[in-house]
């Protein structure tokens, strides 16, 4: 079975470069300059995979992207590709391939036993079959017989950065309109990409013969591409142009190890140039390996020196095919064409080259088990065949067309999908645009590049281009089935089974069915799938309709989607500027929102423990940097806070602090922080860590929108300071120790008050505020000084508080965190707040929100603690159930919930309805099915006079 | 994969923007009725055709715009600072 079928000489592989590759554990040896499908073809492997819901064994039908049967597993090195596609993957030595849905090996696959039971498998079936009970009993195994190749869960492709472009003209396509638009372009002084599908510029000029301008066509494409690169336009080969987006957007996806990369493109123009493709025709087993379209075949014969079969059978409606057939013949191959039209001139041609011609006949159905052996036609007669190319006619290429809302028009006498209204900044050329000759095509491209004005157009011999008509269904619903889709497995049956259970739209076709869902996304399917559903619902194919054209037109890989965005690069870690102290201490680093922070120093629930114990009784030391410091200055800053914080803020005296919320126009808690007032137009914000940059926007909309802009100014000055909270009862002799300069007397620094200091011979700011309800000061140095500060209080006896420690320390205290206790619609009177609604008659953010009925009813969940009956923290996210009428219900949740040092017991708060009136009342608590109880009482455990502030 | 006109910056790939709302939407007063204010707190005109937003020119100038906009045809009409 590994007999050869490379040609001695020709095509564009290089000969003194062999490479060896395997394919299910075979070796294999192909050259350089072989893509895989062209080394497997002239190694004689015919069966590359099997299919998607038969398993039936599948060869190559195409040659390039059009392909959808060659997807491989490709392991090279550290490289594993699960899809790869064995028509655009270049051959490389030591390419390990296995075929990817069998079970065994694509040459015997033991699920091939699926096949025989086709006729209980028709479309819809899993639909329909499994939904009784319930699709989750089924969906295990239906998953493991599903998919195409396995994903390395280990895999850690690293694509390359995504690159940007800005042009004048980004023409996609490099045939010879392609070629023709760019040079035109590129002469009237335009800025210019070409972007080429293929590892090689050309097109079809690689593969038809042709000449251009006096010489072959495929080396003048190789003259005018380097002309073009010499005048300074940009050539992609191996690079398609994936997505077309709003205001001339271009994606691209270039080729290469890893998932290659992106490139967004921005052009003033685009000219698409992106040619035609052949369709398969439809008749009895069309998806035997050996059958492949005949365009294709003539491209493995011109590019690789593939012979793909010795005994060709040409299938076809049209003269295009008779190209191909004359060059087999010329490669010594014997070709018999069978053809549905009588009289083409084309035929006599033939003949007269000396290849049998069978006029006014079809191909009824493709002959031999696992591979072609031949062909039975309408009339009964047979031939024997190692090949059957086909022809059904011609597509043109315009997904990025209709990707720029252009709508596709059918056109009868083509018998195929063409542009319809031009769509600004685009134009199409050549075959995409429906040429009908090479010349016709030149001067398309010609024309679309120089956009106007004067045009040189490249002469050419005469080419002719045959579209071959609309699609034959003729021979779609004989005996054997007959593929339409080969990727999804739809047969021209199951279109049929669509349409008589009045899936009619061309919409609901594609989804009952899966025509053309796959990753070829019907390349090959389209056209002959509308072609069945006209003809079964009586249409005309003009009135059968489209389906929509997403991008991206080929697959590209989630790799080179992400780029260098991930991990770190996508998301970046904020990190506090004393982080190696906190390590040398033994920190547990966690993230909190986007910040790396000390969640314990040492890791056991002891530390936990240790850290409040010191917190109550001694003095901890916490690294609050990442605290926001955000700065509102100018004559009109008091307003502004005034405006965007529920707080009263602008009767605050300079040098003190107020805890303040801010709300969103909603009357939700937007967020919580400390305002300190430095000077009459002069505060600093400091919100919750994770809020600081939406707290900075939510700032400047207001300011944006309500302020003369020249008379106050907001500033996130967050990481310019470092901040070290220093508390506890002994937290002041830690103070004196530091020598800031400050006099520590508490009647000239009292709670709530800030004063500057010097640290280090730098200005630092230190401030009375405390998240622990112990005596705390706050210490903010520039940022390059954390770890001296750190260093210093340590020294002087401050003990390590991680943010674990300090969430049960809050706790006790019923400080709430915004998000944890609050969520969308926890308005300020409901965690016992209500004051300033009260009182205040001035407008600020979220006022008129305060008083709908929603928010003065009676029932509203409120902020209490809950008294854990045992000894165990009730759960985080426990509901407290009512039982009221005989009826279950939740009636608010634990939100917070810590063991606490100081009192030995649990500590919780929780959001119960009306919950704030209830203290004293037990309730039950239910997580998971297990249930707890707890009593409610007042939002703090501990100290609720605030004597400690001062001890 | 827009490009919207920053009066500020010029043109800029629409990525760097962020959305905030329908533009043209005063604030009412404290006195005004439930649905007055549910219709400035919650409704929005979605129109077809034409639309004039506010955008934040966030990884630029970090400025507020009223942007003019086809939410049909994605055409970009002229755009202005939100505060002159
Ligand atoms: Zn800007």
């Amino acid at each position: 079975m590994s007999t050869s079928r490379r040609l001695p000489a020709g095509g564009e592989i290089d000969r003194s470069r062999p490479l060896n590759f395997s394919f299910d554990g075979r070796a294999l040896s192909g050259y350089a300059g072989d893509t895989v499908a062209s080394a497997l073809l002239a190694s004689g492997v015919q069966v590359l995979a099997r299919s998607f819901k038969y398993h039936r064994p599948r060869g190559l039908l195409g040659v390039d992207h059009e392909e959808p049967n060659a997807i491989l597993d490709l392991r090279l090195g550290a490289r594993h590709d699960p899809n790869a596609r064995a028509t655009l993957e270049p051959l490389a030595e030591g390419l390990q391939l296995s075929s990817v849905h069998a079970l065994g090996t694509a040459g015997r696959d033991l699920l091939a036993v699926l096949d025989r039971g086709a006729r209980f498998i028709p479309a819809a079936f899993y639909y329909k079959t499994f939904m009784w009970p319930h699709w989750h009993v089924y969906e295990g195994m239906i998953r493991r017989l599903a998919g195409l190749g396995r994903v390395d869960a280990r895999s850690r492709a690293q694509a390359a950065p995504h690159r940007h472009l800005a042009v004048d003209l980004c023409v996609v396509g490099a045939g010879a309109a392609g070629l023709a638009a760019a040079r035109g372009a590129v002469a009237a002084g335009r800025s210019v990409l070409l972007v080429e599908q293929r590892t090689r510029v050309g097109g079809a000029l690689l593969w038809r013969d042709a000449t251009v301008e006096g010489e072959p066509g495929s080396r003048w494409a190789g003259r005018v591409a380097a002309g073009l690169e010499a005048a300074g336009a940009r050539v992609l080969a191996g690079t398609a142009a994936v997505g077309l987006y709003d205001h001339n957007a271009v994606v691209l996806h270039e080729r290469g190890p890893d998932g290659g990369r992106i490139w967004q493109v921005r052009a003033r123009e685009i000219v698409l140039t992106t040619g035609a493709i052949e369709r398969p025709l439809l008749f009895g087993d069309n998806d035997r390996p050996g059958v492949m379209l005949a365009d294709a075949a003539l491209e493995y014969l011109r590019r690789y020196a593939v012979v793909a079969g010795e005994r060709i059978v040409f299938a076809t409606g049209n003269d295009t095919t008779y190209v191909a057939a004359q060059a087999f013949a010329a490669a010594g191959a014997r070709c018999t064409i069978v053809d549905s039209r009588t009289g083409s001139p084309a035929q006599d041609a033939a003949r007269a080259a000396g290849i049998e011609v069978v006029a006014g006949a079809r191909v009824e159905r493709a002959l031999g088990r696992g591979r072609v052996e031949g062909a039975r036609l309408a009339s009964g007669a047979t031939l024997s065949a190692d090949l059957l190319a086909v022809s059904g006619g011609w597509t043109p290429l315009i997904h990025l067309y209709c990707q720029a809302r252009g709508r596709p028009r059918w056109d009868e006498e083509r018998g195929t999908l063409l542009p319809g209204e031009p769509v600004a900044g685009l134009r199409v050329a050549g075959a995409a645009g429906g040429a009908r000759s090479l010349a016709e095509a030149l001067a398309a491209g010609a024309h679309a590049g120089t956009g106007g004005g004067r045009v040189e157009i490249p002469d050419c011999d005469d080419r002719p281009f045959d579209w071959g008509g609309p699609p034959d269904t003729r021979m779609a619903f004989g005996e054997r089935r007959a593929w339409v889709d080969l990727q999804n497995d739809v047969t021209a049956k199951d279109v049929a089974l669509a349409v008589r259970e009045n899936f009619r739209a061309v919409e609901h076709l594609k989804r009952y069915t899966t025509l053309g869902m796959a990753s070829d996304q019907g390349r090959t399917s389209n056209v002959n799938g509308l072609a069945l559903l006209a003809e079964r619902t009586g249409r005309t194919l003009a009135q059968a309709g489209v389906t929509t054209f997403r991008p991206p037109f080929l697959p590209v890989s989630l790799a080179a989607v992400a780029g260098t965005q991930r991990g770190e690069l996508q998301a970046p870690l904020r990190r506090l500027p004393a982080e190696e102290v906190h390590r040398a201490e033994g920190a547990e680093l966690r993230e909190y929102g986007d910040t790396l922070r000390p969640a314990a120093y040492g890791t056991s629930h002891d530390a936990l423990l240790r850290e409040c114990r010191a917190a109550r009784e001694r003095c901890v030391i916490l690294d609050a940097s990442s605290l926001g410091k955000i700065e509102v200055q100018g004559p009109d800053a008091a307003a502004l806070l005034d405006f965007v914080f529920y707080t009263r803020l602008s009767n605050l005296a300079p040098g003190r602090l107020r805890y303040a919320l801010a709300l969103a126009e909603s009357g939700a808690i937007f967020d919580d922080g400390v305002v300190l007032r430095v000077a009459a137009e002069h505060f600093v914000v400091s919100c919750s860590s994770s809020h600081v940059r939406a707290m900075t926007a939510h700032l400047e909309e207001w300011r944006e929108d309500r302020f003369d802009l020249s008379r106050v100014f907001v500033h996130d000055a967050t990481p310019q300071w470092a901040t070290m909270a220093i508390s506890g009862p002994q937290s002041r002799r830690v103070l004196e120790a530091l020598a800031l300069g400050v006099d520590l007397d508490d009647a000239a620094f009292p709670h709530m008050s800030a004063h500057d200091g010097v640290f280090a011979g730098r200005r630092a700011r230190i401030a009375r505020v405390s998240f622990t309800g112990e005596r705390s000061y706050e210490v903010s140095v520039p940022a390059g000084l954390a770890a001296e500060l750190w260093r210093r209080a340590r020294a002087a006896g401050a003990e390590p508080l991680g943010v674990e420690a300090l969430g049960a320390l809050r706790c006790e205290k019923g400080f709430i965190l915004v998000g944890v206790e609050t969520d969308g619609e926890t308005m300020p009177h409901d965690i016992g707040m209500g004051r300033a609604r009260e009182t205040r008659t001035d407008a600020y953010l979220g006022d008129r929100s305060l008083f709908t009925p929603a928010a003065c009813r009676s029932g509203r969940r409120q902020l209490v603690g809950v008294a854990a009956a045992s000894a165990a923290p009730l759960p985080v996210g426990a509901h407290a159930l009512s039982r009221a009428g005989g009826r279950r219900r939740s009636v608010g949740w634990v939100t917070s919930s810590h063991p606490s040092a100081a009192l030995g017991r649990p500590v919780a708060l929780a959001m119960i309805e009306d919950g704030a009136s209830r203290h004293g009342e037990e309730l039950e608590f239910e997580h998971f099915g297990a249930m707890h109880r707890g009593t409610l009482v007042a939002p703090c455990f501990l100290d609720p006079s605030g004597a400690r502030l001062n001890v | 994969m827009q490009i919207f006109h920053c009066p500020f910056c010029g043109p800029r790939p629409d990525a760097e923007f962020h959305y905030a709302g329908d533009a043209d939407k005063p604030r009412p007063a404290r006195d005004c009725s439930d649905e007055e204010w549910a219709r400035y707190l919650l409704m929005r005109a979605n129109a077809r055709g034409v639309a004039r937003e506010l955008w934040v020119h966030r990884a630029g100038c970090g400025r507020w715009i009223v942007l003019a906009r086809d939410t049909v045809s994605h055409e970009i009409g002229g755009s202005e600072p939100l505060n002159p």
